[in-house]
């Protein structure tokens, strides 16, 4: 699907092993800086909306779903809380997909940081309405620190996509 | 010929209809947790297959915690080690005074035929991590069903109450801090016995509602449990005021205070054993206990 993308790089496919791997580190990295630390940039959202933009075939809503799911029960949220953002997020990722692959990564940040701000501002309108007060502007500065990371965490994640199926020396590319 | 559409156009339902029935789905489940909390089961299994990755999660923090221990030079922990031992021996004397007290107490209770006072005991747990969620005031420790873990029990530390067991998993159990906004605990001060609840803010702090503007209450003032809820022993530090305004255009003064445990900064926690429940008065004894569902309606009804 990454067809569109403006890299001069012809990528070789993604193998769906390296998106579930992927998504599972970031769920650990999300445990690991879990608390006081809430300026940090929701680690699994930001693997989600990256997979939901590059793949999404094999990323989408579904996955979101699922991944919603674990995070509400290990962060000990409300039941479906993470679900919802997740999912709206993905949707709105695979809806734009076509659209900021277009740009090149720099410009790609841009794009896609109203699609991370939307997991935080869901979360924050559910728990309004079952009764909770303002968390504090420091619940919106994840998803900015999340969109300086655009640019290093695609060059992490698509780097198996950089390796050459075969090693030949004397070919040209 | 079939008129089969052939597999590589098959893209299965439109997105938008997809986007429809997953927001359907978890706006069910919200509902169903905030209205019933009836998803208890899907928790616990969800929690149970995460598990091992909670625990790979945390590995490397503890590795780290265990070499930066075994690095930090034997002249600390010799250091460390005097200090606790001459801890230990002011608290012996202590300990002596208060162990000759209570025997006292408990004579003096028998004499006037006063219930004897329960000693609490517990289990030592350890914070495994806090919860993401800044709309909850909640942490995750390393004991659960399978130690004998029940919900409602009374969480403190070496300084004071903590918070109490909400949720109990397997292996792990949830703990809801004393400054949670949905938290209340019966408290009363220790200067003169005033009696009151005190409920968590969500920011850290704590506030003393239902005080009248001319309560005797100061600055410094130490709270302790009160034990009428059952679910605290009494005598328990909880916290300490930090702020009173006596504003006369309020009804109630506002108190904020400060929690005395360590909150949200810890290692180890203690999980204490429930106490007996206590015997209701023969009037009470008979009537149903109001489940809180029951007591919603009626403050429906009432409104209505």
């Amino acid at each position: 699907m990454s067809s569109t993308s403006p890299s001069s790089r012809i990528l070789s496919p993604v193998r769906p092993g390296v998106i579930l791997f992927s998504l599972l580190v970031m769920f650990l990295l999300n445990l690991m800086f879990a608390g006081a630390r809430r300026w940090l940039p929701d680690w699994l959202a930001l693997a989600l909306i990256f997979w939901s933009i590059r793949e999404p075939r094999y990323i989408g809503m579904g996955a979101a779903f699922i991944f919603g799911a674990i995070m509400d029960v290990a962060g000990a949220s409300l039941m479906g809380q993470h679900v919802m953002a997740y999912v709206l997020a993905s949707y709105a990722a695979s809806a734009f997909s076509r659209r900021i692959l277009r740009f090149s990564l720099k410009w790609q940040a841009i794009q896609v940081l109203p699609l991370l701000q939307i997991v935080p501002l869901v979360q924050f309108c559910i728990r309004l309405a079952s009764g909770a007060d303002f968390p504090g502007f420091d619940y919106f500065i994840g998803p900015f620190i999340g969109a300086v990371l655009w640019r290093p965490l695609a060059y992490i994640l698509l780097w198996p996509q950089y390796q050459p199926v075969e090693r030949d020396e004397n070919r040209p590319i | 010929m079939s008129d089969e559409v052939p597999s590589f156009s098959k893209r299965g339902p439109a997105p938008l209809a997809r986007l429809c029935f997953y927001v359907t789905l978890s706006l069910a489940l919200i509902i169903v947790d905030t209205r019933f909390r009836a998803l208890e089961y899907l928790r616990n299994g969800v929690f149970l297959i995460t598990y091992p990755l909670q625990q790979l999660a945390l590995a490397p923090a503890s590795l780290y915690k265990s070499v930066s221990v075994y690095f930090s030079g034997l002249t600390r922990i010799q250091e460390e080690n005097a200090q606790l031992k001459r801890a230990k021996l002011e608290n012996e004397i202590q300990l002596l005074r208060v162990r000759q007290i209570e025997i006292e107490n408990e004579r003096l209770r028998k004499l006037l035929d006063m219930k004897i006072l329960k000693k609490t005991s517990g289990q030592v747990a350890r914070v495994l991590y806090a919860a993401r969620d800044p709309f909850f005031r909640r942490l995750i420790v390393d004991k659960g069903q399978l130690d004998g873990i029940s919900q409602g029990r009374a969480v403190i530390d070496y300084d004071g109450v903590v918070g109490q067991v909400t949720r109990v998993f397997q292996h792990a159990s949830e703990i809801t801090l004393i400054t949670d906004k949905n938290h209340a605990i019966p408290v009363q001060v220790l200067r003169n016995g005033l009696r009151s609840v005190l409920f968590g803010l969500g920011n850290g702090q704590l506030e003393l509602r239902l005080m009248p503007v001319n309560a005797d209450i100061q600055n410094g003032d130490q709270l302790v449990t009160s034990g009428l809820d059952g679910v605290f022993p009494a005598g328990m530090p909880v916290a300490r005021v930090a702020r009173v305004d006596n504003d006369a255009s309020y009804v109630f003064a506002r108190i904020y205070c400060l929690p005395q445990a360590g909150i949200e900064n810890f290692g180890e926690l203690m999980i204490l054993d429930p106490d007996a429940p206590v015997a209701l008065p023969k009037e009470l004894a008979g009537a149903k206990p109001v489940s809180p569902i029951d007591r919603s309606r009626r403050k429906r009804l009432v409104k209505e």
